[in-house]
């Protein structure tokens, strides 16, 4: 599903079909039916609208782009034959896009040029990818291998940062609209938020009835996050759960800008540390992570042993950024 | 309908291309290519194909010209009948022939110097080629982003949305033109404003004072300049110069610079005697009076600035000594006259002490030299015998003075230097002669059996203790007489209250022991006279003191002891007990070797003192809350008395017993604080590389209490500002300046519609239902 800018919005189903509809619902008695209709021959997976124009790309076997106003492609691209599960235009750049497919590549095209430009292959599946709104070149992707991989578009074969907390596959991504932070939905049935520049994240969020969280999205004025899960609920939460909305007056503004600054300047003593850093977790969650720490720590140290116990320089210690990029094709 | 004829024409076409499609399969291969084979082989063929033709069925398609005809089609050029392979240039014979033809034969001969084209890429390979060319091309454009984003990262604050509405400021001529006075105030303001042409817009000059400039002529501009500018260089000139005569540290400088001046205005005034007698008395009063002002208002007294500042310095500073003692010279010049009228009962005080020949000069003068510090105190004091005679030393050239005022300031100044001179002499002579005075004392006292002679004895050995304990400032040695001097105190207060009023007091024990620390490391020269007699007066002092005074003797001892008797013990340790005696020797002959490697530095005591000093920060100080001055008169040199410090000494409780306390050879530090640690910072934090760095940050403050209000808000702003219910859209390019390109994608993309391939077309053809 994507939205447009001029009140309508299209979805693609696995029926084939691109439809486009009105965004305001249907007056009294009238039934509802889409705009257009457009019979496509394969099954679209994914849909995202330009940012500025009246153009749309779907993705199934093939990236394509459409105009708006016509019932055909006004180009494909494709790059090898594979199931493309996510396409993306970037917000900035507008001509670049991004899709993720399924034989764990993620692949640039340029809409311009028509031609895909770039893939990246990561050790799992990546699951979506979004462009950061501010840093025209910086992507994030949601990985199945429960990381989240900050890329430089130009530099594809380490990535900026690892971002690792969740203990499932990440579903769904998506930027701040300030480009600081993103937040993450994952199959762990929790959402999380990263800043950009860290690897652990800053906020954990989950409740108890909410099952494992399919998509996500930050509103644009940057102080909500919406989440859908499978039990088919949309959540709304508050993107910095202890701000106080309304009206602040100048003193309460001070202050809490002031208490603000002393956590930040006092964040690395220990005590301080420990209150900030502190988050209940589902018991799930909370023993997963346990279990992964060990299975990391035991990785570890059998890939130290295997350098300690071979010939010197033989094995190469390899860092984590490093690790879950498998090649880039040009 | 029309779908139907759609489909029947799609029918038909499809059928005609079936048609084209087949056609040439059914064809032989081309005859070209064969040429070069032989005839017999040809014939073969034609055999064979004549034979299979027999058929029936494909007869007319095998229509091949064999032999020459009339009919020559220019598509198709075949060689055959001629026997031979057809050769270009045998095409081009005709067209040499023909001159008109030159630029055809140029071409083909041009065409036939190329070599054949090669082989095109793999559609891969060029389609890799493709992506290369358009991802450095994308990412050449991304690039332009970098500055930007560099700045956002690094940027103390950004405000979002980040493209504001421009605020429209109109030029404020804009503003005044488009306004007119609509109140009968405003109108009045505005006509007074006119008549007097007062600028409205552009407030610079009014017309009368443009009119005025204008008026002045050249030369006049010319010369206020020169004045003006002459006048700015002489400003700039001695402000310079007095700067950098005011940064001129030397004391001694100024001391010359104050003579100097002091000098020239004698001078000046023995000339203006000699010319002006009338001038010269006025002058003289004039000094007078300012005599009489410091008599009244005391200024030259020890309560100024710069005296206190310079009694602190006293202590330490021989320059800063001479400098009170110049100024307390001056204050009693100065109030000389009060003195004159009170001398004689000074005279009788001092024939009274002079009548004890038994105490020697060089005493006296020490006592001099100790009370010279504050007049008045030493006017109190009536024990000095050689006082008076000083004092009336220092009063001689002002006498004189009194009656004869022409010469008076000269000799004064002359006056001065003697008396400095021989301040300076006595130091020298009390350095020199301490140790005799400590040898010489205790024969004093031998002599002065009587008891009218004990005030004196008692003073004598007040003297002997400070003596003491300025000169000489070894370890053991000075604390031994730092315990003598305290036992000495309570006796002494007994005999003579008075003497605590002396500018000069022995130390206090803490004060003492310092001294001591500190002298273990500075002075180590100790003179052997000054130790004996030490020791003399330590003994002479023994049989007054009480019982207490033993015990503190046996402690004093046993510091000795761990001194000196320690030492082998831990080496006893070191070395197992049982052990065979080769060994023993093998291993006395290492220690040998080792002792003869370290004999330089004893390691051990350097480990026992070491010991001793953590031993000794540890221990809980006393806390002397005595405020000097309350309840009794205070000033330079003056100190609480015994009594006060007594009440006022808050004994500290002693602590719990140290851990290391019966380990000999150990040093535990007590000092961390296990509850304090709990909240220390273990690791320094990632962006700082030196762990002053971070406690620099963590030192400074942040709250409104410790900065200015402006501080404050620019320390505690908010990285990220974002106001609820504003839409932050992405970053643009004319946001930040870039000229963002003209055309649109879908423009572009439109123009070159390359990449949708005929299949997908088709299929998209069939299956569009809208």
């Amino acid at each position: 599903m994507s939205a447009k800018p001029n009140w309508t919005y299209s979805e693609v189903g696995d029926d084939k079909t691109v439809k486009q509809w009105k965004m305001d619902g249907p007056s009294c008695g009238e039934e509802e039916e889409p705009l257009h209709t457009i019979l496509g021959k394969t099954v679209y997976t994914g849909i995202d609208h330009h940012w500025r124009e009246a153009v749309f790309a779907t993705c199934g076997q093939q990236v394509d782009i459409w105009d708006e106003q016509r019932t055909s492609p006004i180009c494909s691209m494709t790059w090898g034959f594979d199931s493309i599960s996510s396409v993306k235009f970037n917000p900035i750049e507008t001509f670049l896009l991004g899709s993720c497919a399924s034989d764990r590549n993620i692949v640039l095209y340029d809409m311009r040029q028509a031609t895909p430009l770039k893939k990246v292959i990561l050790d799992m599946r990546t699951n979506t990818i979004c462009w950061n709104p501010m840093e025209a070149f910086i992507f994030t992707a949601a990985n199945e291998d429960y990381n989240l991989y900050t890329f430089d578009m130009r530099a594809l074969d380490t990535p900026v940062m690892v971002h690792m907390d969740h203990v499932s596959a990440v579903l769904d991504v998506d930027y701040s609209p300030t480009g600081r932070e993103f937040v993450s939905a994952s199959f762990d049935k929790s959402i999380r938020i990263f800043p950009v520049d860290k690897s652990r994240s800053r906020e954990v969020y989950h409740t108890k009835r909410m099952q494992h969280v399919i998509c996500v999205k930050w509103t644009a004025d940057s102080k909500y996050i919406m989440c859908g899960s499978d039990e088919m609920n949309i959540r709304l939460w508050k993107a910095n759960a202890s701000e106080k909305l309304g009206v602040l007056t100048s003193r309460e503004r001070a202050a809490t800008d002031y208490n603000q600054k002393l956590k930040e300047k006092f964040q690395h003593h220990p005590h301080i540390k420990r209150i900030s850093r502190h988050r209940h977790l589902p018991k799930s969650i909370y023993s997963q992570i346990q279990e992964q720490r060990i299975m990391k720590e035991a990785r570890r140290r059998k890939e130290l042993n295997r350098i300690k116990h071979s010939k010197p320089g033989s094995v190469q210690m390899v860092s984590e950024k490093k690790k879950h990029v498998v090649a880039v094709v040009k | 309908m029309n779908a139907n004829q759609a489909a029947e024409s799609n029918l038909l076409a499809s059928n005609q291309q079936k048609e084209l499609e087949d056609l040439p399969k059914d064809y032989p291969l081309s005859t070209s290519e064969d040429e070069g084979d032989k005839d017999e082989e040809r014939k073969h063929q034609k055999l064979l194909e004549s034979i299979s033709s027999l058929n029936g069925k494909d007869r007319q398609k095998l229509a091949d010209r064999s032999e020459a005809s009339l009919k020559v089609s220019e598509f198709s050029v075949s060689s055959e009948g001629s026997g031979e392979k057809l050769v270009l240039s045998d095409l081009l014979e005709p067209v040499k022939t023909s001159s008109s033809l030159a630029a055809v034969k140029k071409q083909l001969n041009r065409v036939k110097s190329k070599k054949t084209v090669e082989l095109p890429l793999h559609r891969e390979e060029i389609e890799r080629i493709h992506r290369e060319v358009a991802f450095n091309k994308s990412s050449q454009i991304l690039s332009k982003w970098d500055p930007v984003v560099l700045k956002n990262r690094q940027a103390e604050q950004l405000v979002f949305p980040l493209s504001k509405p421009q605020s429209a400021f109109a030029p404020i001529e804009h503003v005044v033109n488009g306004w007119k006075a609509g109140t009968p105030l405003e109108q009045e303001i505005f006509n007074l404003l006119h008549k007097n042409k007062q600028p409205v817009t552009d407030p610079l000059l009014t017309p009368v004072e443009k009119a005025s400039l204008k008026a002045m002529s050249l030369e006049e501009v010319k010369m206020r300049r020169a004045e003006l500018q002459r006048a700015r260089a002489l400003q700039s000139y001695y402000e310079a110069r007095a700067r950098r005569e005011k940064r001129i540290k030397s004391k001694k400088y100024h001391r010359i610079l104050k003579k100097g001046k002091a000098k020239q205005a004698l001078k000046d005034f023995e000339k203006l005697q000699k010319v002006n007698p009338a001038a010269a008395l006025e002058e003289l009063e004039k000094l007078d009076k300012a005599r009489m002002m410091e008599r009244m208002s005391l200024k030259h007294q020890n309560s100024g600035k710069w005296a206190k500042s310079k009694a602190i310095m006293a202590k330490y500073d021989l320059e800063a000594r001479q400098a009170m003692q110049e100024q307390l010279a001056r204050n009693k010049e100065l109030t000389q006259k009060v003195r004159a009228a009170s001398e004689s009962e000074e005279e009788g005080e001092g024939q009274e002490e002079e009548e004890e020949p038994l105490v020697p000069d060089l005493v006296n003068e020490v006592q001099i030299k100790a009370n010279g510090l504050n007049p008045w105190m030493f006017r109190n004091h009536f024990i000095d015998a050689k006082e008076a005679e000083v004092q009336k030393d220092l009063e001689d050239p002002a006498e004189p003075e009194a009656q004869e005022t022409s010469e008076s300031e000269e000799e004064k100044a002359v006056v001065e230097e003697e008396t400095l001179l021989k301040e300076f002499e006595e130091r020298r002579s009390l350095r020199q002669k301490s140790e005799l005075n400590h040898m010489a004392e205790p024969v004093h006292r031998r002599v002065t059996k009587d008891p009218s002679s004990q005030e004196v004895l008692s003073d004598l050995r007040a003297l002997c203790q400070k003596l003491s304990t300025e000169n000489h400032q070894s370890g053991k040695q000075e604390l031994s007489s730092a315990r003598t001097a305290q036992r000495e105190e309570p006796a002494r207060e007994e005999e003579e209250p008075m003497l605590l009023q002396r500018p000069e007091r022995a130390r206090t024990l803490d004060e003492l022991e310092e001294l001591g620390r500190e002298g273990c490391v500075e002075n180590e020269e100790l003179p052997r006279t000054a130790v004996e007699g030490l020791q003399l007066e330590k003994n002479l002092s023994n049989h007054i003191g009480a019982p207490k005074e033993k015990k503190r003797k046996e402690q004093m001892i046993d510091l000795q002891n761990l001194l000196t008797t320690k030492s082998p013990s831990v080496k006893s340790l070191a070395v197992p007990t049982t052990v065979q005696e080769l060994e023993d020797e093998e291993e006395r002959d290492q220690r040998q070797i080792i002792k003869e490697a370290f004999a330089g530095d004893d390691v051990i005591r350097d480990f026992l003192k070491e010991k001793r000093e953590a031993v000794e920060a540890s221990k809980p100080k006393d806390l002397d809350l005595t405020l000097p001055g309350w309840g009794e008169w205070g000033g330079i040199g003056l100190k609480p008395s015994a009594k006060k410090r007594r009440r006022f000494l808050i004994k500290a409780p002693e602590g719990p017993p140290r851990k290391d306390k019966n380990l000999p050879n150990v040093i535990i530090n007590e000092k961390r604080n296990t509850h304090a640690a709990a909240h220390q910072v273990q690791v320094l934090p990632h962006p700082f590389t030196h762990h002053q760095q971070f406690e620099r940050t963590i030192q400074t403050p942040v709250g409104s209490t410790w900065n200015t209000q402006r501080a404050f808000q620019k320390l505690t702003m908010p990285k990220v500002v974002t106001k609820p219910g504003h839409i932050i859209k992405p970053i643009k390019a004319e946001d930040v300046g870039y000229r963002s390109s003209s055309r649109s994608d879908l423009s572009v993309v439109q123009r070159n519609p390359k990449r949708l391939s005929i299949r997908h077309k088709k299929h998209l053809e069939n299956n569009c239902v809208d």
